[in-house]
């Protein structure tokens, strides 16, 4: 029997409701109103009163409106039928809901119950298995997705008998498994998974080692995300963060996608919803949203859904990466989950920290990003989750405790410049602030270098060098001008400019510059940096600047030609011939 | 001390509590955000806690005793729409301030949200004339925006030649602790193009109680979701000014001693401003929600937490300011943005659009660098020079709000400065639209 209580208390969308019997903290309830049933949360409890947060409007509700627990956290369904799926925050399906207007209290099935599945075992009977393994695997588009021994299956079972090749609904049984005291389990395609607990269906979690491609360059060849690995892209309203992680999701070179759109505007997910179906995925020319999977709770959604949002898409993440898959896992915007706690927080009156964002906030936002990583499956297999979050600290300013504290968890750092954004140099990515720890790794390095070639990682901190130096002669320019500087001050300023027009910028909306592949990025830096290393001759600093600008239209229009086309070859062409103008030989 | 009136309504007269802002009884049977007449004032249930009822009165407490009479109404606010809408002013309560009463069915404020699976994507140009908007900034239907602008610009008059220029099917008028003054300005020009009767205003002014004022956008967007939804009608809705709106917020959650965020604005800022801002929407069927709104700033403060947090909503925002140099008012090329341009320029208008934009802010940006060397003292270079001579001319001729021309004729302008002050390498162009377009004086 579930437990059964009363509502005694409302304030905006915390409720306070009072029980007699068993409540667990974070337990899921159903609060009663007229005729539906709202979802909420248990978030804590003090003798008979319990605090729930209600995951929707609570608009209309009367003390005395009877609420249902659950018996369970909040939890999704995990099983075929997850990707291409439109979910809001509690992984109800967009498109299953009816009418314009999202009702409160339509909660609908996550997975479509009767689509028929192509079945083929991989487990056998005699097998010895534990939560993850793989019993047998369906298409899923064209992943093929496995499935596995539920996760809340603890210790060893043996395989009495795994169903036959065949077509399959997900409920139904495809294997039965025998526990150590003899008791026999049914194992179907779909199993059920408390958002907030990590799925550790593996055996190892390694350091990361080796580097996830993105096509964006001020990753890959400036501060390489590793496969498996954290980064996080702080930056104030309209440099450009949504934009970065679009190009990332449309672009990186994972088996899957898994977007928590948390709290940010509804037509930028509507931009997915309409382009990826039209969009083809680089890697298998299949459409992009045969590989994505789209968590929206967007912010004029239930702001307490925020939080379960990107819970749930890190499960569903989890659940992709126990198959053997490289997820890419991409938040935007994790600030507004953190201002989600904010709001309940002093909703519930508790003590606050740093600009009234909970205590535990670090410790919150640390645990979240800890569950990324690369990992050994049971059978030797590898999967990843690759996390990039977007923070929005407020006024733009870094000192802020999301900020602060997503910068403890995450290891790679791109900072938006507002002063980038304005000169609208795109992607806005601070290319002196912005790190990636993992260059500091000897064994991504080593990948680097064996996969781009050994000249890779010294050519990259070449030009990081060169970006730093004409950062400093720019500076003295502005002090001393232009005629108060020696010749060269001019010439290693714009050496930096090139760097940054031909690599740190990008051009998201173009359709050839928006993606370049390691292969493009390794050719083009080796010969940015060859032209960095000539010596040019300039009899005046006035000479210096309409020289460069023109290198650096040229080597642009190499940017916006196809890679090795004729069109490509020819501006290559040009630009050795302006190069030659003024080159000392 | 209850008795009932009609079937729902059921009236108190024992307060046991009367803050500023909020006064509290003992009553049952009420439901969170219900509407209640407090000592004829109306008022909205915030928090019940047993049988514990307080209620936020808008126009404030002053005066209340605690025997006033509270008559609960058993509803949440709403709005009567109907065809008598069209060409009619409300105060803030939905009440019509011109005579009459309207009929209709009523509709609750503040409603739910739209499925985003069941939006479409916004792709229609709406062309203003003004080419810091049209050529820089593009706006689209569907899209919300706000003029973000000291109080001593004229945003008011732009917003307002913004919607007749727009080619709406109705224009709503949210006027949030408008002067007076304002609001007949409003009302005039719009009589003076003959489009009253696609009005409707729901009018604050700074005459009525501040706390009021946190009624009329929500008034405002319902009509908006009325016409739009229901009459699949191309909808614009002007509110102004949101700042007014927040700091309204801030004085009801201040005095309901909730603990302050940045600048005293509540923590729950950004979703109270992004429920508003996200009705903005295009409807498949071809209605529409178009969100201009006004948010003054304090000298040109965009850091501080009203501008920042409408900044993170918002899909991009206009940005008024004086140019010294020509002594006109412009949409500041640099801290302007319209997020959704890229959803129309060089589709809807000609395809060489996004890279002129581009190009001439660029050219613009230099001659900003070239003025800061200047004011330090520094030696002009000829292409300084040429850049702030540009920079003058695009001022002028583009970037200045009373520009009233095509989309074409702003392109050609600005081939016709770069062509008078620069190179084509200078320009920086793809080679295919030099070779097309490119034209020497
Ligand atoms: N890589 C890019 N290339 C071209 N334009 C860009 C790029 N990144 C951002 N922009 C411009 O900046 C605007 C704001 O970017 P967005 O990602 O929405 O900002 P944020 O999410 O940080 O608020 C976009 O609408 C676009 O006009
Ligand atoms: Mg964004």
């Amino acid at each position: 029997m579930s437990t059964i209580g009363k509502v005694t208390g409302i304030i905006a969308n915390l409720v306070i409701v009072e029980a007699d019997e068993r409540v667990a903290q974070n337990e899921i309830c159903f609060i009663k109103h007229e005729g539906t049933r709202l979802m909420a949360e248990v978030i804590k409890i003090i003798g008979r009163k319990v605090y729930v947060q209600v995951f929707e409007s609570t608009r209309g509700l009367k003390v005395g409106s009877e609420v249902e627990f659950a018996g369970h956290m909040l939890e999704v369904s995990l099983g075929p039928g997850l990707l291409s799926k439109n979910f809001d925050g509690l992984q109800n399906d967009l498109d299953k809901m009816t009418g314009i207007f999202l009702k409160r209290g339509e909660y609908t099935e996550a997975l479509d119950k009767d689509k028929e599945y192509e079945f083929e075992p991989i487990a056998k009977k005699g097998d010895t298995v534990k939560a993850g393994d793989w019993l047998g695997e369906v298409k899923e588009n064209w992943i093929a997705h496995k499935i596995m021994v539920p996760f809340i299956f603890k210790g060893d079972y043996t395989v009495k008998n795994v169903t036959g090749k065949g077509t399959y609904k997900i409920n139904e049984k495809i294997a039965v498994l025998t526990d150590a005291e003899g008791k026999e389990h049914n194992v179907t395609m779909v199993q059920k998974w408390p958002v907030k607990v990590p799925i550790k269906a593996y055996t190892e979690k390694p350091r990361p080692f080796k580097v996830l491609e993105t096509g964006v360059r001020v990753f890959d060849t400036l501060n390489p995300i590793a496969e498996g690995g954290t980064g996080f892209i702080p930056g104030p309203f309209g440099s450009g963060k949504t934009v970065l992680q679009h190009a990332l999701s449309k672009q990186a070179e994972a088996d899957l996608v898994v977007i928590a759109a948390c709290g940010e505007r509804a037509n930028e997910v509507v931009e997915i919803f309409t382009e990826f179906p039209e969009l083809d995925d680089p890697r298998t020319g299949r459409k992009l949203m045969e590989r994505t999977t789209i968590i929206a709770n967007t912010s004029n959604m239930p702001v307490a859904a925020r939080e379960a949002s990107v819970y749930t898409a890190m499960t569903i993440a989890e659940y992709y990466r126990c198959m053997g898959l490289k997820v890419l896992l991409l938040a935007d915007s994790t600030s507004r989950w953190a201002q989600a706690l904010r709001e309940m927080s002093n909703r519930m009156e508790e003590l606050p920290g740093p600009d009234g964002f909970p205590m535990d906030l670090p410790a919150i936002i640390s645990n979240f990003y800890s569950r990324a990583g690369f990992v050994f499956l049971n059978n030797g297999e590898t999967g990843s989750i690759t996390f990039i979050g977007t923070v929005s600290p407020a006024g733009g300013n870094l000192k802020e405790p999301v900020t602060e504290s997503t910068k403890k968890a995450a290891r790679c750092f791109y900072a938006l410049s507002q002063q980038r954004a304005d000169s609208k140099r795109y992607p806005a990515i601070d290319p002196i602030e912005s790190y990636s720890k993992y260059l500091e790794y000897p064994e991504i390095v080593e990948y680097l270098n064996k996969n781009n070639g050994e000249n890779w990682t010294s050519n990259v901190l070449y030009v990081k060098d060169v970006l730093l130096r004409s950062k400093e002669s720019y500076e003295q320019i502005n002090i001393l001008g232009d005629d108060g500087v020696p010749l060269d001050y001019h010439i290693t300023y714009w050496k930096g400019e090139v760097v940054d027009f031909v690599i740190s910028q990008q051009d998201a909306f173009d359709k050839i510059d928006c993606r370049s592949s390691f292969e493009r990025q390794r050719y083009m830096l080796e010969k940015v940096v060859n032209v960095l290393k000539y010596e040019f001759k300039f009899d005046s600093f006035e000479e210096v600047n309409p020289y460069f600008k023109k290198v650096i239209n040229q080597f642009k229009q190499m940017n916006y030609s196809e890679y090795e086309s004729d069109e490509f070859k020819k501006n290559e062409k040009e630009l050795e011939t302006i190069i030659q103008e003024r080159k000392v030989a | 001390m209850e008795k009932d009136i009609k079937a729902f309504q059921r009236v108190y007269t024992k307060l046991f509590q009367l803050t500023k802002a909020t006064v509290s009884l003992h009553a049952t049977g009420i439901g969170n955000e219900e509407l209640a007449i407090v000592d004829g004032r109306l008022a909205q249930v915030v928090k019940i806690m047993e049988d514990i009822v307080t209620l936020q009165v808008f126009a404030g407490t002053e005066g209340i005793a605690t025997d006033a009479e509270v008559i609960f109404t058993g509803k949440a606010p709403t709005l009567k729409v109907g065809e008598g809408l069209a060409g009619r002013f409300f105060n803030a309560y939905g009440e019509p301030i011109d005579g009459g009463e309207i009929m209709g069915e009523e509709l609750e404020i503040g409603g739910p949200s739209v499925n985003p699976v069941r939006r479409k994507q916004p792709s229609e140009f709406i062309a203003t004339g003004i080419a810091g908007i049209d050529l820089n900034n593009a706006l689209v239907t569907g899209q919300k925006i706000p003029f973000f602008a000291d109080p001593d610009q004229p945003y008011n008059q732009v917003m307002a030649m913004v919607a007749l220029r727009a080619q709406a099917d109705k224009i709503i008028l949210g006027g949030v602790g408008l002067t007076n003054d304002d609001y007949l300005y409003f009302k005039s020009v719009f009589d003076d193009a003959g489009a009253l009767d696609r009005i409707v205003g729901f009018i604050n002014t700074t005459e009525n109680p501040p706390v009021e004022r946190l009624l009329v956008p929500d008034m405002a967007l319902s009509a908006a979701e009325y016409y739009a939804a229901e009459k699949g009608e191309k909808v614009l809705v002007l509110l102004t000014d949101l700042t007014l709106y927040a700091d309204a917020l801030s004085i009801v959650s201040n005095r309901m001693d909730q603990i302050p965020s940045k600048d005293s604005m509540p923590g729950s800022l950004y979703s109270d401003l992004a429920r508003l801002y996200e009705k903005a929407v295009q409807f498949p069927d071809g209605g529409s929600i178009t969100i201009i709104a006004v948010t003054t700033l304090s000298s040109g403060d965009i850091t501080h937490a009203i501008p920042d947090n409408t900044g993170y909503i918002t899909e991009g925002q206009l940005f008024l300011r004086k140019d010294s140099d020509i002594g006109k008012v412009i949409v500041d090329p640099f801290r302007s943005l319209s997020r959704l341009k890229q959803l129309v320029i060089g589709k809807k208008t000609r395809e060489d659009h996004p890279q002129v934009m581009n190009a001439a802010v660029r050219l613009y940006a230099d001659a900003a660098n070239a003025k800061t060397k200047l004011e330090n003292g520094f030696d002009l270079t000829d292409y300084d020079e040429r850049t702030l001579d540009f920079a003058k001319a695009y001022s002028e001729k583009l970037l200045a709000i009373d520009v009233n021309i095509e989309v074409d004729t702003m392109l050609e302008t600005a081939y016709e400065l770069f062509a008078k002050h620069f190179t084509p390498v200078e320009v920086g162009l793809k080679k295919e639209f030099v070779e097309k377009y490119w034209k020497e004086n």
